[in-house]
């Protein structure tokens, strides 16, 4: 197997796990919001690994080339990336709101907050 | 001509409206529009179903691309009926909306709730209607991230923590699912439904394949809601605006349930997975764990819509408990209780929001009297009650009916036990309504009657009434529901 | 403001040829990479580094919410409305074919108005997005 192997494959993995640690282990929303990009980042560079055909180039019409690279994973892969765009607005125009609201962040403080309420 | 575009019209309906009702930014005007625009959306998923009952599976192909290459719609008795749940809680809420809507959500915000609905609506629709896998997590999101921002739009400052919540939690269960469909994609090369199932066979003791499938089976129990992933769903239900309760219970769990069936018996239908994997069991457990921590947590609330939110969780579990059978019964039980819980439910929720519109609050202690004060409100409380508990001549004790036959068929007199046991415990929760309700004295002898107004009672009886009328003739949802699971294990066998 | 001359002055020269480059992905999708995502998201940077260096009250001046908000809904509608007269004139919905004489030539029309919708929803989403972020604090 040629140098990169499944490589890709681990960082995905690296960074699926890294993400998803700092969604369940951060109290900051907005750091939540990081760690799902993170985690979804991880969920692109699968799509985009899974496209890689060995010795394919760019799936662009060109004379004298014949082994193309999938192009379908990384077009659908662009659909996620625009859906996550709209995910982190939305996350972080409620942490926004949140702040507005609460004064905080932090979930804790707002845990607190609720329990007296 | 029309009748060959129906099933892009289905999607295209509501998606076309949502944009529109963003530019016309006057409640009214964006009120007429959902109204029309559901309604028409309901009248196509009605001329589709009987469609598909006349001459079976009807099949659409986008831009004219052929399956497995391009997106195909595909409406098989099972999905056409779940379009009618979603198109028709669609088109009653609406109506039931707009004085709700009125009180609960701020003037200047009111186009926005009405665009937020539409496009909830439609992503819920395509959800259910497409063949695609992919295009089937393209409509997740729509609808997710319109329901986002349908709960925060609630006048409780909690509603955003709910819906941030839930932003987070439906994201992770959302990208569980692409990274499922990557899997799968990854090993079969295909994204379409229908292809998958024929080739996920050959290809079942593929760790891929596998693992793919455990992605897209976590990812979409999430969104379900099934018990243990249900933590978003009580804060989500309580803190909404109560119009948007009554359409998220009635419709976005089941169709998230309807998902779940299409992967577990479509395109894993061909595998033997309840023998090969103990999914089977696993499942069963669950379910009935769910059935029991949902009602008697309920039993504890002191927030109705919270209680009837748990209530939820618990019937998620029937529903499920239902599918793990894999039966004919079985399945048709958990089909006819997607329905039937949808009627009950949105029937519930539309009593509550009445109260919330009058009393001005949902807590318990602040309902002390209210049968006096809210005679018909109560009333189609009390009859939705019965119905979530399962007494005969309502919806519930249908899908009662069915999945004890169906327990009884495998030979377990312990589940069918179970089932009658936390049935009792839904007598419990709905009981400390009534007695509060009918028997306390209001606090301060105030027994005027004060009823919500006429377009929001109108729609909560038509549901009330549905969820009684379908408990005495069940033949109709009986038979759609019996043809769609028949036909999803015979693919299964 | 006056000591950000560097700023001010450099980006308002880079800003017309940021508009241009979008542009130039937005037309060019059909022959090589580019198409109205990106060309959107490009073309929104321009407004976006506009709203940084001049101040947002500015940049609402240029763009008023009326116009990302009917540009948001707009491109929606044009990309549907292809979608819709493809199935007018006789095919699926968002069949290009038949939108125009010759096959070639419908496929070559529907996707440039397609792109053309997403590109011009992307951009005023962008725009939206970042102009509502950076108002909020007053």
């Amino acid at each position: 197997m040629a140098f990169p192997g499944l490589l890709n494959y681990w960082f995905v993995v690296i960074l699926m796990m890294i993400g998803f640690f700092i969604v369940i282990a951060h109290g900051n929303l907005v750091k939540k919001i990081v760690g799902l990009n993170v985690f979804q980042i991880s969920v692109f560079l699968f799509y985009i690994t899974m496209g890689k055909v060995d010795g394919g180039s760019a799936p662009i019409l060109a004379e004298g080339i014949e082994v193309y690279s999938n192009p379908l994973p990384h077009v659908l892969i662009l659909t996620a990336i625009v859906v996550g765009v709209a995910t982190t607005a939305l996350g972080l125009a409620l942490v926004v709101r949140i702040n507005e609201s609460y004064g905080t962040i932090e979930e804790d403080e707002i845990g607190a907050m609720e329990d007296d309420a | 001509m029309i009748f060959q575009h129906l099933p892009i019209l289905q999607i295209l309906i509501p998606l076309l409206a949502a944009p529109l009702a963003l530019l016309l930014r006057t409640p009214l005007l964006s009120w007429a529009l959902a109204l029309v625009a559901s309604w028409a959306s309901l009248a196509v998923s009605v001329a589709l179903l009987l469609r598909v009952l006349a001459e079976g599976v009807v099949v659409y192909e986008l831009g004219d691309w052929a399956a497995p290459w391009g997106i195909e719609y595909r409406i098989d008795a099972l999905n056409g009926f779940v379009l009618i749940i979603i198109s028709l809680i669609g088109a009653i809420v609406v109506p039931y909306a707009k004085r709700s809507v009125e009180a609960e959500v701020q003037d200047r915000r009111i186009y926005l709730f009405y665009t937020m609905l539409l496009l909830c609506m439609s992503g819920l629709l395509g959800i259910t209607i497409t063949g695609d896998a992919f295009n089937l997590f393209v409509f997740l999101e729509v609808s997710s991230l319109s329901t986002y921002v349908l709960i925060s739009l609630g006048r409780d400052r909690r509603a955003l923590i709910a819906a941030y919540r839930y932003l987070i939690v439906g994201t992770i269960g959302a990208t569980f699912y692409i990274i499922g469909v990557g899997l799968l994609y990854m090993s079969t090369g295909s994204l379409n439904i229908g292809d998958l199932a024929r080739l996920v066979p050959a290809l079942a003791d593929n760790r891929t394949v596998q693992a793919g499938m455990a992605f897209l089976t976590l990812g979409l129990s999430i969104k379900a809601a099934v018990f243990p992933l249900h933590l978003w769903l009580p804060n989500a239900y309580t803190y909404a605006p109560s119009a948007v309760t009554v359409f998220l219970a009635a419709t976005a769990t089941k169709v998230a349930v309807y998902a779940l069936i299409r992967v577990v018996f479509t395109i894993f239908g061909g595998v033997d997975l309840f023998e090969a994997f103990g999914v089977h069991t696993t499942l069963m457990m669950m379910a009935i764990v769910a059935m029991f921590v949902g009602s008697i947590v309920a039993v504890y609330q002191g927030n109705i819509k919270r209680m009837l939110a748990y209530s939820s969780i618990a019937q998620i579990g029937y529903i499920i408990l239902g599918l793990s059978f894999d039966s004919v019964t079985g399945v048709t039980a958990g089909i006819v209780h997607l329905f039937n819980h949808a009627l009950t439910k949105g029937g519930l929720f539309m009593a509550m929001g009445c109260i919330a519109l009058v009393a001005g609050s949902v807590r318990l202690d602040d309902m002390a009297g209210l049968g006096k004060r809210m005679p018909v409100t109560m009333a189609a409380f009390v009859a939705g009650g019965l119905s979530l508990i399962g007494v005969p001549l309502t919806v519930g004790f249908v899908s009662k009916w069915y999945l004890i036959k169906a327990a009884l068929e495998q030979g377990s007199m312990l589940i069918a036990m179970l089932i009658v046991l936390s049935s009792l415990i839904a007598v419990a929760y709905v009981w400390r309504v009534v007695e509060v309700a009918y028997f306390r004295d209001p606090p301060d002898g105030d027994t005027a009657v004060r009823e919500a107004p006429v377009s929001m009672l109108v729609p909560m009886l038509i549901l009330v009434g549905a969820s009684v009328y379908f408990g005495i003739d069940a033949s109709t949802t009986l038979d759609i529901a019996g043809a769609a699971a028949a036909a999803l294990m015979g693919v299964g066998g | 403001m006056n000591y950000k001359i560097v700023i001010r002055v450099v980006s308002k020269f880079l800003i017309p040829y940021m508009l241009l480059f979008a542009l130039y992905v937005q037309w060019h999708g059909d022959f090589g990479p580019g198409g109205g995502f990106q060309a959107g998201v490009i073309f929104a940077a321009g407004f976006i580094l506009y709203g940084i260096v001049f101040g947002v009250g500015n940049l609402r001046d240029v763009v008023p919410a009326w116009v990302t908000r009917t540009l948001l809904a707009g491109g929606v509608l044009l990309y549907a409305g292809v979608g819709v007269a493809g199935m007018l004139m006789g095919g699926s919905f968002l069949n290009y074919s038949v939108l125009a004489a010759t096959p070639t030539g419908g496929q070559h029309l529907g996707i440039l108005l397609v792109e053309l919708g997403v590109g011009v929803t992307v951009a005023a989403a962008m725009i939206t997005i970042f102009a509502t972020f950076s108002s909020r604090e007053r």
